[in-house]
Formats: structure tokens, C-alpha cells, sequence
């Protein structure tokens, strides 16, 4: 693996650095625009078996002939031409802390990526653009034969034929424009493998990172948790600040098998000129638990819709969710589920805050199908407005096809009370922080889901946002 | 020093959005340590003081200004004079989902003092005043004013008072919607106040139950908006007796 990796750090790459860029000097990038060819380099540099290469090249003919969606927000504003698909740092896959580069290091350490992390996390695979910089699985975990690893080498590994069986299998690269991008030219992610029965006692967690101006990011994540076992798996993005239109379409494809539990937690904070356009999509089994908690920040548009599939019998999902859309942002997010076992059972339940013209769409998807008898379904949204200028919009959808499901649907859309905040000062607290107050009460119930030192990040995401320095 | 007005409200008038006008002409000079009683028919404009006093936005002073500590306060922020040692317990306090009643009190007293909270010691105090409103512990960690019975919510308003501990506090219709049980806690709770502090109050009610174990320096009777008469504490049972008919009709 690390001979590999040394290949790709030999390269020249005079010909691409962007020398005007101080920080930037370390990158090279590939020529903008996607052709064939840039689909082979990617290709080449990930060092891909046949079988992926065959691949990405299949899914560069379906993103050619598939259209850009016809609803939800506009992406006008992106230019696949101006996109460069690859941005990688010269850095190597690296086990230790200590030894990932300095201005690395300063750039997690501003975004207040916990140093507990060693001692409590079980695992960092940390993504800077496209590449994996530094990556750590503790012993026991290890011991337990839990693979984490990026996918690039497990391809090679003795999971690689694993890989081959699921990759883009949930979400195929046929089932929109961005899906077909992502399979041609994906690159980084993570591979975790929880074998039977194997309860991880400790969270996983990967930041990914998009740092470079007019670069996409097309992280895959794949996720296998075998029967009756159990895992939490959290990410984390968050960029800074570009001015060129900056894309991500991101893959998440997550494997619950029977009797197992995933619980997916996200905080995603990307820059203000970003298209989030990313798919998440999870299968499970009989008796499985998927959990999801999403945070939603950041972007200049987001279509995102985590989709749960619950397949086998008594199989259940919760989805949690939290948006929050200031000035010029347009967030279009939600949830999907698909039931198709008897007695299954999912509950979705979101909040969404706009601010200074902000637009947050709540957008959800809940079908039922023929087979799912006894099958039992929860929807609530939760909208904020904290001024006149902003929109929040609500669109459940719901396909019953059942005659004895138990479906319930709650939305409630409102703006800040000038009243509470009144109630708020005249206590001493001033008009800001309790306008902040009023809206981490609001987003409590996704923070307590979150592990205390991501509910503390995501308030203090809702103070920056709150005090219009997002 | 104690012959200083705390607070000295003079020749104020107050209308609800630059419209509709509430408040003619009202002056009142409170001193430390002094309670006063503001009484009044339902619509006199009771409630428009305390909002008033407290600096809420919708309710704009026309003409004359509110002095407190010597300093003109008029145009000054809520959280501004609540910092400065102004408290109002509200009527309808607001209930506010995903933040508990101690983490509130706990903001509150932080952005006033600007001190850091000794977490111990403040669960302490706040233990032993829930104790004297005979409020149960679990309200502590409950959404603030959330699913409280009004009962509740004004034990909440006295606990903030009790924690809080302001210079001066307007107490508006604490006493309403209560049962006898209830109106004798929360009075247990404002003499409390009274007791350690040399606080000052303005207590506004329109029944007198909430002060019959209070000590009440003044009496104040508010119709159509103006203070048509000033007496003292015996003033409070005259209007339990007779009412406020005399008062309506010497306006």
C-alpha cells in the first residue's frame, strides 16, 4: 500500500501547482472540465484494479447522458467545466498524529477537531481534499477485527472482492447525474467492516475536508456491519471559504445486516459557495437498527436526503435531523425510507432554521410498500424563521400501499417570537445570545444526540451562524 | 443614600407601536427597600407600566423618562437594565423548548454578574429557594416554562427573583390564576426577597390576596392610564373593601 502511495507522491507536479496560492503550493490539480481522459488519470492515480477502472468509465457515459435534476434548487451557478475533479496533497497515508503536517494539523486544530480523540475514538481517517492524510485504528479495535481503512487499499486487500460485491451497488450510479459524477471519479473515503457479532464499543469518526478553490470532493463511504453487530460512525466536513463555484457529491452507502445496529452521525459544515449535492443510503436487515443524526451547515445549495431501505422483517429506523440556511443559502434536505418488511418501523424527525433570507426546505419521502404489513411510520418537522426576509418550506411525501400501516405526520412552521426574546433580555441576556438560546433550545434535541463534543461544536456552529459570521 | 430614589418615573407616557396611547403622565419615586403597590381595573395599563419599565420594545415612550440609579434609562435595552438591577416577573412567562429552568437562571446570572457560575454553590442556592417555593427538584432540569401549570410558572418568575436577587423588581399579576396554596407560596417567596435584600418592589395586582402578609409602604390606584390616587399600605384594604369605584368615578 505504502509503495503505491510513494508512486503517486514521485509524480511532477510543476506542470499543476497553482504557485499564486501560497497554501496551495502543496497541491497539484488535474486539468479542469471531465473528460475520458480525466476519468483514466483519476483512474491511474487511485490505482485502480480493472474492474473500477471499467467502471468509471461506465458511470462518465451515464453522467454525459443523464440530465441535471429538474427540481428542487437551482444549480445554475456550478460549472462542471471550472470543477477540477482532483485535488491531492502530497501527504501520505499516516498512522500517527505527530506525524501529519503542520499546517494540516493547524487547519483540524481551527476547526476544533477534539484532541481526546486518540484516547476516545476508536479511529481517525481524515480526509484533506481527496486524499486520506491521516488515518488510525486503535488496537482493540483492530483486535476485534474490525477493518477501518480507506477504500483505495482495501480494494487490493483481502476485502477486496467485499468491496467489488457493494460498491455502488445501494446507490447506482443510474439513479441521478451526481451519483454517475461520483462513480466516475470518486476518490478518498472510508471502508469499515464490523464483523459478526463485534459491538464497537467506541465511535469511528472521519473528517472530511474540502480545501481548495474550484475542487470537488468525491468521497466514498462503505460501511458493511454484519449480523448483530454494532457501530457508531461519525463524520464530520466543514471548508473554508472560496469564491469559485465548489461541488460535492459525496457517497454514503451503509450495510446493516441482520440484527445489527449503525448509528450515522454527521456534521457537515462546508463553505458558503458549495453544492452539497450528496447521497446517502442505507439497507437493513431483519431486525436492524439504522440511526442517523444530521447536522446540516454551511453550502450555497444542498440537496440531501438520507435513505433508509428497511428490508427485512421488524427492521427500524430514526432519522434526526437539523438544518440551518442563512444568507444566500438554499437547503433542500430531508429524509427518505422505504419500507418493505412486515413491521417495520421508522420515525423522522427534523428541525430547520433559516436566517437573513435563507431558504430551508424540508423535504421527505415515505413509502410503504405491498409488503410491509403492520408497518409503522413517524414525521415530524420543525421549521424556525428567525426574521421576515427568510422562507422554510415543508414537502412530506407519502406512498402507503398497505391497509393496516400506522402512519403519523406533524409540521409545524413558525418565527421567532419577538415576546421570548423580550422575556429573554429581561433577564440580563443580551439580544443576540438570546436570539442563540432561543435557537440551541431549538436544536437541542438533534445536539443530545450528538456525543457531547460535537453538540458543543454544532452550538458553537449556531453561534457563528447566529452572530452572521458563518 | 437611602433618601436617593431608586427609581423615579416622571411625567411618563407610553404609547403600544407609536399607536394606540396607554400611559398619561405618570410619575412615581420609589426609594430602596420600599414596596409599592400599582392597583387598577382590568385595562388600566398596569401591565403597560411593567413592560414599559422594563424597556419592551413595543411599548414607546412619548414623552418623559425613567430614571434609575440617577441615570436616564429611557431608551436603554431590556438586558441593559436588567443588568443595571431591574427584574420584571412576568404575567405569561414565555415557554422556551431545549433550555432547562436551571441553565436559564444560570445564563441569566452569568450576564449579569459576568462572573463565571461556581456550578456547586449555585445548585445549592437554587436547591434551597426552590425548597422555600416548595417547588420540586425536577423543574430544575425541565424545559423552561414548558408544560408548567400556572402555578409553576410563576414560582419560576419568584425563583429567578429569589436567584437573581435585582435592586428592584416589578411583580406583574403574579398572584393571577392562582389558588390560595399557591398565592401563599409565592408571597412566602417575595417576602423572602423583601427579607434579605433591601430590594425594592412594585407589585402589581388587581386583588389583594398576594399582599396580605406583605409589608406595603405605597398604595397606587391606576385608571385609564393615570395614577388618579397615592395612599399607603391601608389604602390595599379600603379597595379590598369598597373597590375602585370611588377612583373611577374621581376620574
Amino acid at each position: 500500500m505504502s509503495e503505491n502511495k510513494q508512486i503517486v507522491a514521485d509524480i511532477d507536479r510543476s506542470l499543476y501547482d497553482f504557485k499564486d496560492v501560497e497554501s496551495e503550493s502543496d497541491f497539484y490539480r488535474m486539468q479542469e472540465g471531465l473528460t475520458e481522459e480525466t476519468v483514466l488519470k483519476v483512474s491511474e492515480e487511485k490505482n485502480d484494479p480493472e474492474w473500477m477502472r471499467q467502471f468509471r468509465l461506465k458511470c462518465l457515459k451515464l453522467y454525459n447522458e443523464i440530465d441535471i435534476p429538474d427540481w428542487g434548487p437551482s444549480i445554475d451557478g456550478l460549472d462542471m467545466d471550472k470543477i477540477s475533479s482532483y485535488v491531492r496533497h502530497k501527504s501520505d497515508m499516516k498512522g500517527r498524529w505527530e506525524d501529519v503536517p503542520e499546517d494540516i494539523k493547524n487547519t483540524f486544530e481551527r476547526l476544533g477537531i477534539p484532541q481526546a480523540e486518540r484516547e476516545s475514538l476508536a479511529g481517525v481517517g481524515a480526509q484533506y481534499d481527496s486524499e486520506l492524510v491521516y488515518h488510525n485504528v486503535k488496537d482493540e479495535v483492530a483486535a476485534q477485527g474490525v477493518i477501518y481503512t480507506d477504500l483505495e487499499s482495501a480494494m487490493w486487500g483481502e476485502y477486496g472482492d467485499m468491496i467489488k460485491e457493494h460498491f455502488m451497488k445501494l446507490v447506482p450510479p443510474t439513479d441521478h447525474k451526481f451519483a454517475a459524477l461520483h462513480g466516475a471519479v470518486w476518490s478518498g473515503g472510508s471502508f469499515v467492516y464490523v464483523p459478526k457479532g463485534v459491538k464497537v464499543e467506541i465511535p469511528l469518526q472521519s473528517y472530511f475536508r474540502l480545501n481548495a478553490a474550484g475542487a470537488g470532493q468525491f468521497e466514498h463511504t462503505l460501511i458493511i456491519v454484519d449480523e448483530g453487530a454494532d457501530l457508531h460512525f461519525i463524520e464530520g466536513c466543514s471548508a473554508p471559504k472560496y469564491n469559485v463555484a465548489n461541488l460535492h457529491a459525496g457517497c454514503v452507502e451503509l450495510f446493516v445486516g441482520k440484527n445489527a445496529r449503525l448509528r450515522y452521525s454527521t456534521i457537515e459544515n462546508w463553505s458558503k459557495n458549495m453544492y452539497n449535492l450528496n447521497t446517502k443510503r442505507a439497507i437493513v436487515e431483519e431486525n436492524g437498527i439504522m440511526e442517523w443524526v444530521s447536522g446540516s451547515f454551511g453550502s450555497h445549495t444542498s440537496y440531501l436526503y438520507p435513505m433508509t431501505i428497511l428490508k427485512g422483517d421488524n427492521s427500524k429506523m430514526e432519522f434526526t435531523g437539523i438544518t440551518f440556511a442563512g444568507k444566500g443559502q438554499n437547503l433542500d434536505t430531508g429524509a427518505k425510507v422505504v419500507h418493505q418488511g412486515k413491521a417495520t418501523s421508522s420515525v423522522i424527525n427534523t428541525k430547520s432554521i433559516s436566517k437573513d433570507g435563507g431558504i430551508g426546505t424540508y423535504r421527505s419521502s415515505v413509502i410503504i410498500q405491498n409488503s410491509a404489513k403492520r408497518a409503522k411510520a413517524s414525521v415530524s418537522c420543525d421549521s424556525l424563521m428567525l426574521d421576515s426576509i427568510s422562507r422554510a418550506d415543508t414537502i412530506p411525501g407519502m406512498d402507503i400501499r398497505t391497509d393496516d400501516a400506522d402512519v403519523g405526520h406533524e409540521a409545524k412552521i413558525g418565527r421567532i417570537s419577538d415576546e421570548a426574546i423580550f422575556y429573554l433580555m429581561s433577564r440580563g441576556i443580551s439580544e443576540e445570545d438570546a436570539k442563540a438560546m432561543i435557537v440551541s433550545g431549538f436544536a437541542n434535541p438533534v445536539s443530545k444526540e450528538l456525543p457531547l463534543e460535537y453538540a458543543v461544536e454544532m452550538n458553537n456552529l449556531i453561534k457563528l451562524e447566529m452572530s452572521g459570521n458563518g | 443614600m437611602s433618601d436617593m430614589s431608586l427609581l423615579q418615573v416622571k411625567d411618563l407616557s407610553v404609547s403600544i407601536d407609536n399607536e394606540l396611547p396607554i400611559l398619561h403622565g405618570i410619575n412615581l419615586d420609589i426609594k430602596p427597600g420600599e414596596t409599592h403597590v400599582l392597583m387598577g381595573p382590568n385595562g388600566a395599563g398596569k401591565s403597560t407600566l411593567g413592560f414599559t419599565l422594563m424597556g419592551n420594545p413595543h411599548y414607546c415612550v412619548t414623552e418623559g423618562n425613567i430614571i434609575f440609579e440617577g441615570e436616564d434609562i429611557t431608551s436603554l435595552s431590556a438586558d441593559k437594565r436588567a443588568r443595571a438591577g431591574m427584574f420584571l416577573s412576568f404575567q405569561n412567562p414565555y415557554e422556551v423548548p431545549g433550555i432547562s429552568l436551571s441553565s436559564f437562571i444560570r445564563n441569566a446570572y452569568h450576564a449579569q454578574t459576568g462572573a463565571p457560575v461556581k456550578l456547586l454553590a449555585f445548585q445549592k442556592s437554587l436547591k434551597a429557594a426552590m425548597e422555600i417555593l416548595s417547588m420540586d427538584e425536577s423543574y430544575a432540569d425541565r424545559d423552561l416554562n414548558v408544560g408548567f401549570s400556572g402555578g409553576e410558572k410563576k414560582k419560576a418568575e419568584i425563583l429567578q427573583l429569589l436567584m437573581l436577587k435585582p435592586k428592584f423588581a416589578i411583580l406583574d399579576e403574579t398572584d393571577s390564576g392562582l389558588d390560595v396554596d399557591a398565592v401563599r407560596t409565592v408571597s412566602k417567596g417575595i417576602e423572602e426577597y423583601q427579607k434579605k435584600k433591601d430590594g425594592a418592589l412594585l407589585i402589581i395586582t388587581h386583588s389583594t390576596k398576594i399582599l396580605e402578609s406583605l409589608h406595603v409602604d405605597y398604595t397606587h390606584v391606576l385608571v385609564k392610564g393615570s395614577i388618579v390616587h397615592t395612599g399607603d399600605g391601608t389604602l390595599v384594604d379600603e379597595i379590598n373593601a369598597n373597590g375602585f369605584e370611588r377612583f373611577v368615578k374621581e376620574d
